[in-house]
């Protein structure tokens, strides 16, 4: 049995987290091959060699490949797909843009959001905004997945793999790329972050959001929103954490002025340790907390962030 | 242009969901239903299409369990023209994947011939966020997926989307399937004589064998269960206190 992984590559870089966390969570099944496809995508094929358990790494460097478009990367994995048993990527907005298709193509179902594989047909994933896990068995030839990042732990370094071209395969041209808004942050990414801080609705405006970012630098950590945060223009969309944004498990998570909705809880209660911050002692968040403190987050913020 | 909006009957978001002692599934009898919140946002988008004058007709459809009637009726009085109810199940519990429902929605599409499919990013059941992308590739069309804004020019449209880092805005050649993600709209409520009009709106009746299509499923439900639970832990009284407590957690 064997493995083609599409690669996270964002701008000719490897997501090394995202692909490490896939590769560990695939290599029971076979040799693992990792596709790098991009406009540029030699360098994170390099990168993707070195990650421990990968056999051959094969690299589509083409414009055709650049931006991240669905219907090209689609038509080179069903193209390449004979040799393999299972198809997998990291549950990435890309990802989930492009593997879906991918199974079409090869009429059959994707496996979305593996947080566990059973064996060479059967895999758990999450239903019902993380309510209940159902274990799947598929009766399909070929599976294709997509991993939950957040359930694996990343491969380590490996003594390094073979890196060879792929062939190309043709661009269906139904689709091109006009801008991106993507804002540079030297913060950490909400996906790997060993720590996180999120802020709610109740912290009530972008210029105070500036708050939870202050309390987030202190601590080293990336910075999370509720959809309420999000939907008031408080925090840009990638920000937003749960069932239909990012799925995180740091080691802290620090939810601040979040009732606990399960649409956000579904993203964030795996976390090692959960706190709490919020004036509603009845809050459903506290549920899930290790630590909670009832109380305004105006007045907690600033004095934690200067305690810490 | 005809825009096709395929909606689905999912638990309420409000609901909890509650795994079955026997763990054959999630229990659904006697929970309260709605259309599922991402394919609102699409019969709203459709809608506005439609008062833009970009849109001439909207036609809805979902498919499952004869009860996926009272969610088209939803879509009709929010301001769908038409739909269709596709019966492919007679058990609530029986969902159908992605992959069949493409199917079937690709089949409605060869009578229907719309230019532009909107539907929801994903599914809050079985979140899936799956259908969409492989309707496109079973009709070898573009796609655009979890969409915040969509624009109509000719024989394209430009559509912002979602993604990890940020937004990303592409231009596809219609006929084009776009899935719509929480931020491209807010849904209007049905008024409630729209709602009487919407019972008079037509609804045609269809099966999946009539659309030749097999629904047995790929994916076996072996088993179903409750995640890890985790408990409450508790309260700290300050700021000083909790910093203790992450010190000794090793956390900070
Ligand atoms: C289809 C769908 C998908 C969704 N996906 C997501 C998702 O991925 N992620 C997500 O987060 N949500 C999601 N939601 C939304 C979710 O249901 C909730 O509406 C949302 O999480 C609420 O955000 P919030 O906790 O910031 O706001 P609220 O629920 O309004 O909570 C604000 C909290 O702040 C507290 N508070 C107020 N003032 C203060 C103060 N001064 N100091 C301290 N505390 C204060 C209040 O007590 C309250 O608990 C989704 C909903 C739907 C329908
Ligand atoms: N049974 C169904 N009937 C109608 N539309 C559906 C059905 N299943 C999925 N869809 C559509 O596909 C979207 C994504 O669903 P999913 O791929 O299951 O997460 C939904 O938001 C609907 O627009």
């Amino acid at each position: 049995m064997a493995v083609l992984l599409l690669a996270e590559v964002m701008n000719g870089e490897l997501g090394v987290d995202a692909t490490a966390k896939a590769v560990a969570a695939v290599k029971p099944l076979g040799d693992v091959t990792v596709l790098c496809a991009g406009a540029s995508a030699r360098g994170a094929a390099a990168t993707a060699a070195t990650i421990e358990g990968v056999a051959k790494v094969l690299v589509a460097e083409d414009a055709r490949y650049g931006h991240r478009l669905a219907e090209p990367t689609a038509a080179l994995l069903a193209q390449l797909a004979s040799n393999y048993s299972h198809i997998a990527a990291p549950a990435t907005t890309d990802a989930k843009n492009i593997m879906p298709r991918v199974a079409a193509l090869l009429d059959v179902m994707i496996i979305s959001e593996v947080s566990a594989v059973i064996d060479a047909d059967t895999f758990e994933r999450p239903v019902y905004a993380g309510n209940a896990i159902q274990t799947v068995k598929s009766a399909d030839s070929v599976k294709v997945m997509t991993i939950r990042s957040a359930s694996f732990d990343a491969a380590g370094t490996g003594a390094g793999a073979p890196v060879e071209d792929a062939t190309l395969a043709d661009d269906p041209g139904l689709s091109s790329w006009l801008n991106d808004e993507v804002a540079a942050s030297d913060r950490p990414e909400l996906g790997s972050a060993k720590r996180i801080v999120s802020g709610g609705r109740a912290v009530g405006s972008k210029e105070q959001f500036a708050m939870i970012e202050t309390l987030a630098d202190k601590l080293g950590a990336a910075v999370g929103a509720s959809r309420a945060a999000v939907d008031s223009g408080y925090a840009p969309n990638d920000w937003q954490v749960g069932q239909t944004g990012k799925v995180v498990a740091p080691d802290l998570y620090v939810a601040v002025g979040i009732s606990g909705a399960i649409q956000h809880l579904a993203g964030m209660k795996d976390s090692k340790v959960i706190v709490a911050i919020n004036k509603d002692e009845e809050a459903p968040i506290f549920q899930v907390a290790d630590y909670g403190l009832v109380g305004d987050l105006f007045q907690i913020v600033p004095e934690l962030t200067e305690k810490l | 242009m005809k825009v096709l909006v395929p909606v689905k009957r999912v638990i309420d978001y409000n609901v909890k969901a509650r795994v079955k002692a026997d763990g054959s599934g999630v229990d659904l009898a006697n929970v309260k239903m709605s259309m599922n919140p991402f394919d609102e946002i699409a019969v709203e988008e459709a809608i506005r299409l439609k008062e833009k004058g970009v849109a001439t007709e909207i036609v809805a459809v979902s498919i499952g369990v004869k009860q996926a009637q009272e969610t088209l009726r939803t879509a009709l009085a929010m301001g769908a023209d038409r739909a269709i109810l596709v019966i492919a199940a007679d058990d609530v519990h029986q969902d159908i994947e992605p992959l069949a429902v493409a199917k079937i929605l690709k089949a409605v599409i060869a009578e229907e011939a719309p230019q532009l499919v909107i539907a929801g990013k994903q599914a809050i059941d079985n979140d899936m966020n799956a259908t969409g992308q492989m309707l496109a590739a079973l009709l070898g069309w573009s796609q655009a997926t979890f969409a915040s804004k969509i624009e109509i020019s000719g024989e394209t449209a430009q559509v912002t989307r979602e993604i990890d880092g940020g937004l990303q805005t592409i231009e596809v050649k219609l006929p084009t399937i776009v899935t719509a993600d929480l931020r491209l709209n807010e849904p209007r409520y049905a008024s409630l004589p729209n709602i009487m009009k919407a019972k008079k709106k037509p609804l045609d009746e269809k099966t999946a064998a009539d659309y030749g299509v097999d629904v047995t499923p790929r994916l076996t439900i072996v088993k179903t269960r409750e995640p890890e639970g985790r408990k409450a832990g508790i309260k700290v009284g300050s700021v000083d206190e909790l910093v203790t407590k992450l010190k000794e957690a090793g956390v900070v």
